[in-house]
């Protein structure tokens, strides 16, 4: 695979939640409004990029019985520097994500694409790869973001786009789409539409 | 005793680790194919959770908080070490899951073998370290209200998964659509059983 595949597959024929369901635990929960979607999204595309990076560079030398603590050593010590970063920077997102930046350690993405791909290639590659499959999980979240915020508060990105008037003449924000359970019926959506269209990924 | 059964009630019902927070969802997808593998992932889930929780408690009150070495003297009351929680939270759960796989093995054969498969797979399921976080974050006070939140968290998993499988083992037989087969019609059905959950939202204890 040439590298440019290696970073565009992720973003629809081989994107990380809906094609090879890896990584939804901790992404869910953010995804109520624009803002922390996205900065939630930039934190797992910088902590796939590097990690895969790293242990691509370390790969011969990690005895195999002990490879997955090192790499979770690797994954965390990457996210307490994201974490340490967002509280400096950005603090109230910081507090919107709570313990989500924390649980990026344990999304499978991570912990699936080592294994997957970054012990067994270069570094170039595993890197494209990684910031590939943070794209791509990145996109669902802004997807599933973006349905939620204008559906539940009629607002895109903090700011109000549905008008005045729609309000005066009876239109009421949906509060359902706030709550956790819109997340995953959002999700349920968008793959029936990505298997409508890609027809071979449908499962017997 | 009031206080540590509402939160038991809470943590099951109302904060469930999937319905509300989608802690654990990978393997509560992938491990969702029949009622009886079920049961054995969602009771190894609630072990692990009430062993971890409260030992991560520990450790963040005497070691990782800010002023909690303030036990080895005064020099040491302002150093805080809490940036370290995550990776030393990760640790101890990893170290934790293969003791407990190691004790199982030689205390109770028969329970190793209907957890063993599954006991690794849950170092890296979110819900465990979404629990040590939670307990962190909410600073809960006593080792009892946290075994109380942990197990219930556990159980509420439990539940989850355990109704999950057995719609999951009857919906193979309906007429779905084909592109919402398999994990399509697997998150509009948990998005469903999340609704049925919210309506726990309106019980005050």
């Amino acid at each position: 695979m040439s590298n440019f595949k290696l970073l565009k597959a992720p973003f629809n024929r081989e994107n990380p939640i809906t094609v090879q369901v890896l990584g939804i635990c901790s992404a869910l929960a953010v995804t109520v409004q624009m803002k922390p979607a996205i900065v939630m999204a930039l934190s797992v595309i910088v902590v796939t990029a590097f990690s895969n990076l790293i242990i691509s560079m370390l790969r011969n030398t990690i005895p195999p019985r002990i490879r997955i603590i090192v790499q979770l050593v690797v994954i965390a010590a990457l996210v307490i520097i994201v974490d340490q970063l967002l509280k400096a920077y950005v603090y109230d997102v910081s507090q919107k994500l709570s313990v989500f930046v924390g649980l990026i350690i344990t999304n499978c993405i991570l912990m699936g694409r080592l294994e997957a791909f970054a012990m067994a290639q270069k570094p170039w590659p595993s890197f494209l790869d990684g910031i590939g499959n943070g794209i791509g999980y990145g996109l669902i979240l802004v997807i599933v973001s973006f349905f939620r915020e204008l559906l539940g508060s009629g607002s895109f990105y903090g700011h109000k786009v549905i008008p005045q008037s729609f309000y005066d003449a009876g239109y009421i924000d949906n509060g359902l789409m706030i709550l956790p359970p819109m997340a995953l019926i959002t999700i349920g959506t968008i793959i029936w539409v990505q298997r409508s269209k890609n027809r071979d990924l449908i499962e017997k | 005793m009031d206080s540590l059964f509402n939160l038991f009630v809470r943590s099951v019902f109302i904060d469930n680790m999937i319905f509300a927070y989608f802690l654990g969802m990978c393997s509560y997808l992938a491990v969702s194919k029949t009622v009886k593998t079920s049961v054995g992932l969602g009771i190894a889930v609630t072990f692990v959770l009430v062993i971890t929780a409260p030992l991560n408690w520990f450790v963040d009150t005497y070691l990782l908080k800010e002023g909690a070495l303030t036990w080895l003297g005064a020099d040491y009351a302002d150093v805080d070490l809490s940036y370290l929680s995550f990776i030393i939270f990760i640790a101890v759960i990893a170290a934790m899951v293969q003791l407990v796989e190691m004790v199982v093995e030689k205390v109770s054969p028969p329970l190793y073998n209907a957890l063993g498969i599954f006991l690794p797979l849950i170092a890296v399921n979110c819900a465990i370290l979404g629990v040590a976080l939670f307990v962190q974050e909410r600073e809960y006070t006593s080792v009892a209200e946290v075994t109380v939140y942990s197990f219930g968290s556990g159980i509420g998993w439990f539940l989850a998964i355990v109704g999950f499988a057995a719609i999951r083992e009857k919906i193979t037989y309906s007429n779905i659509p084909a592109p919402l087969k398999g994990l399509g019609i697997a998150f509009i059905l948990t998005g469903l059983m999340a609704v049925a959950f919210m309506s726990f939202m309106g019980i005050k204890i």
